[in-house]
């Protein structure tokens, strides 16, 4: 790695003793011997282990649920159906007033996606638990799932979430988030060229090295320590409180060193469960997610479409630009209405177009829920957009990077959210790259500054 | 058939901190008698290297060598809220918080500096190696140790400060969208080159020059390793990764890694990394979150260099060998 730190020299101050100084992590050496202590390090006496019983369909009705035989397995010592859960209908987002409640803790009447949590098992060895789990009986009626978006947009679609009504999310704006400035169409009406292209992403997993679990231990006082890798505590003993209807003051979360996040571990799916089975059964339990479990049953990054048409002049200026995404949310908002509406903070991307209209959608399908993950909102919509700027540039015979220069947002230009953009470093983080690739871009391009004009 | 060369270019802005605000972070800081520092928070350490990050912003701030300063998080009996570690936020907002909460700490260490010295507080400086002086008589000065036993045991004083970071959150305006999702953005710019071999599909990423504009380095070998594993990341979603591989489709999802692609140490391009640093106005030291971005640029970057070297549009992710395949015999066949 190098620091360029000829560039904006004249704005940072580099006298300080720590700051800027490589000090070596404290907290290396004991994960590198393997000292750090996790939360899986943490044992108990008599700890129980929780295993799910799992939707084997995409969408269904529950018919009936019988326990009977998982209950007598050996080892067994607590079976929990939703009736069990004191407030099964959450949604994480509520702490920020974001709702509708739309999802079950364990599923009550209904799946809406294969891998839907419906029955938590808790013996005394996770093979007594994964063994029980496949005697509990199950009689679904399956219903028609649906898993394009654009199918799910359609009139008659399967209703995913009875919870919305319809299968995306309702904005206080309408059906999606919306950005409005200039005019979008006079914009095209005068450009050189219009260019409309479609983008689709697929969902991707986090990968962390250590799977979502916890380890929860009674402390006789009626509160309940948790042991966790969530990347947010309080968010996560606040929506445990809502769902367990406890306390906030009868739960006490320890945490802090996580084996990896990227974003899937924002969710809160195993601590309450965990901690309601500590609290009826009296015994320590763990939760920890199978790698199976944390590829194809933990929140993916959501796939995304995303529709841009762009309207463009021979000099290289972008005129106008249309933006429309859809976030597929799968059965469960988590925290996709979040993630959509931060694409549409995002867009046109940094650049300064006169002309811009956004539309975000978050859509609901019949899959495993997504969420947060690195880049949440953004990555999937990078990638549209300089896909796009490539194809633009080639189509008016430009170099893909001078391109670029001529449509750079600079300190003081107006952002289509109606921010005037401020610290900007796009122009100098493109002019070294030239240098670095030997990408060689006009000398005019070379002598820009991300500085307001006259300034 | 021939392995085909390509390069491709991509430039990005990124938000820091949860969008359109209203995500606090608090921190508390406080002295142990001989003059070592806590800061206690409840932020979660993802690996990343928040709590050495907040080690030296306390130290920074109070004027002491970073191996004085232990940082305890993570822990709901006893640290103040954190919204959480996510959006890029850990440094920028726990940053904030420590800062302000070791700028108090700091005031009254140097009260009691200056009742031990006989001068006024506001005379005294850090000389950041644990030793309070007089600005231009470095001669009179105190060790933060003395300070510490000072205010403990004989002046009655807590050497401790309460730190508070909060964005006000930001409501979108309902017909224009008008709002503030973030008060800083970093940036980058990444070129990628590839090889493409046209009968198998495959791609090699043979080098990737990053430039990451990151407002300020708090701690270059830390930036560094935050940097090369987002480079990786990117590269590895643009060409190997998801859950569901015919997306829609739900079958063929991987369950292991044997299933779920990632590249390999063999197939680690060569990987070069430039940092400049624009402070932000609001962040710690100058500091952005960079934590995310870094691995958004590589994903269009081998897009449009798979494109330059074979002359096919992927506009769909991963771009995998089947898909790269298919164009081109859409592309012969037309």
């Amino acid at each position: 790695m190098e620091l360029r730190k000829n560039y904006f020299a004249d704005v940072r101050n580099d006298d300080l003793h720590e700051i800027g100084q490589p000090r070596p992590r404290s907290d290396s050496p004991g994960h590198v011997t393997g000292k750090t202590a996790f939360f899986a390090d943490r044992t108990f006496p008599g700890m129980l282990h929780l295993k799910m019983v799992r939707s084997p369909h995409h969408h269904a009705r529950i018919r009936s649920i019988d326990t009977s035989e998982a209950e007598k397995h050996p080892g067994v010592v607590k079976v929990l159906t939703a009736k069990d859960v004191p407030h099964n209908v959450y949604t994480i987002l509520i702490l920020i007033q974001i709702g509708p409640e739309d999802e079950t803790v364990l599923a009550d009447g209904k799946v809406r996606w294969k891998g839907e949590a419906v029955v938590a098992v808790l013996a005394e060895t996770e093979r007594a638990a994964q063994e029980a789990a496949a005697k509990v009986k199950i009689d679904y009626e399956v219903l028609p799932a649906v898993f394009d978006m654009e199918e799910a947009l359609k009139p008659g679609a399967p209703l995913v979430n009875e919870y919305h009504g319809q299968n995306h999310y309702l904005y206080d704006s309408g059906e999606c988030r919306k950005v409005r400035f200039g005019d979008v169409e006079a914009g095209f009406a005068g450009a050189d060229h219009i260019l409309e292209q479609s983008y689709q992403s697929s969902p991707i997993e986090h990968a962390p090295t250590e799977t979502t679990g916890c380890v929860v231990a009674p402390e006789g006082n009626d509160r309940f320590t948790c042991y966790t890798n969530t990347q947010a505590m309080f968010f996560t003993l606040d929506n445990t409180s809502i769902i367990l209807q406890m306390p906030g003051s009868k739960l006490h979360f320890v945490g802090g060193t996580v084996g990896g996040g990227f974003g899937g571990k924002v969710d809160v799916i195993v601590e309450p469960i965990a901690i309601l089975g500590a609290k009826l059964t009296g015994r320590p339990v763990s939760f920890v997610y199978s790698r199976e479990e944390e590829m194809q049953i933990s929140s993916p990054r959501a796939a995304e479409k995303v529709v841009i048409k762009d309207g463009v002049m021979k000099d290289g200026r972008i005129v106008a630009r249309k933006v429309t995404g859809y976030t597929d949310a799968g059965a469960y908002s988590r925290h996709s209405p979040y993630g959509a509406q931060k694409g549409a903070g995002h867009y046109p991307g940094p650049y300064t177009i006169p002309n811009v209209w956004i539309d975000t959608y978050c859509v609901y399908t019949n899959r495993t829920p997504s969420s947060a993950m690195r880049g949440f909102g953004v990555t999937i919509g990078d990638f549209a957009l300089e896909v796009q700027m490539d194809k633009l540039a080639r189509l008016i015979g430009m170099d893909p990077l001078e391109f670029r220069f001529i449509n750079a947002y600079r300190d003081g230009d107006m952002k289509a959210h109606r921010q005037p953009t401020e610290g900007a470093a796009l122009i100098e983080c493109m002019q070294e790259a030239s240098r670095a690739a030997n990408w060689p871009v006009a000398e005019k391009f070379m002598a820009m500054s991300s500085y307001k004009k006259g300034a | 058939m021939a392995i085909r060369r390509g390069r491709g270019v991509a430039a990005i802005n990124y938000p820091t901190g949860m969008n359109l605000g209203g995500d606090p972070t608090q921190a508390l800081v406080h002295s142990t008698p001989t003059g070592n520092f806590m800061v206690t928070l409840s932020s979660v350490d993802l690996g990343q290297g928040m709590k050495q990050i907040m080690a030296q912003i306390c130290a920074e701030t109070i004027g002491v060598p970073t191996d004085r300063v232990v940082v305890d998080t993570a822990d709901t009996d006893t640290g103040p809220h954190c919204m959480g570690t996510f959006a890029s936020r850990g440094t920028h907002r726990a940053g904030n918080a420590v800062i302000q909460a070791a700028k108090e700490a700091r005031q009254v260490m140097l009260e009691v500096a200056a009742e031990e010295l006989e001068v006024n507080a506001s005379d005294l400086e850090t000389n950041g190696q644990g030793n309070i002086l007089v600005k231009g008589a470095p001669q009179t000065s105190i060790s933060i140790f003395d300070v510490a036993l000072s205010a403990h045991f004989k002046r009655g004083r807590s050497i401790s400060g309460r730190g508070m970071f909060l964005i006000p959150r930001s409501y979108p305006e309902k017909e224009t969208g008008a709002m503030k999702p973030s008060t800083c953005y970093a940036h980058a710019c990444t070129v990628a080159e590839v090889e493409v071999d046209d009968e198998t599909g495959e791609v090699t990423v043979l080098t990737v020059k990053n430039v990451f504009e990151i407002g300020r380095a708090l701690n270059p070998k830390m930036v560094e390793q935050q940097l090369v594993g987002g480079s990786w990341m990117g590269i590895s979603h643009a060409l190997y990764e998801t859950t569901e591989p015919y997306y829609p489709n739900r079958d063929h999802g991987g369950t292991d890694f044997n299933q779920y692609l990632m590249p390999g140490p063999g197939d680690l391009a060569q990987t070069e990394i430039i940092v400049l640093e624009r402070p932000s106005a609001d962040g710690p030291y100058g500091a952005k979150g960079p934590g995310e971005m870094c691995a958004n640029p590589q994903i269009p970057a081998v897009a449009n260099a798979v494109f330059d070297a074979v002359g096919v549009r992927i506009d769909t992710l991963p771009i995998t060998p089947e898909r790269i395949l298919r164009a081109l015999r859409a592309q012969a066949a037309n």
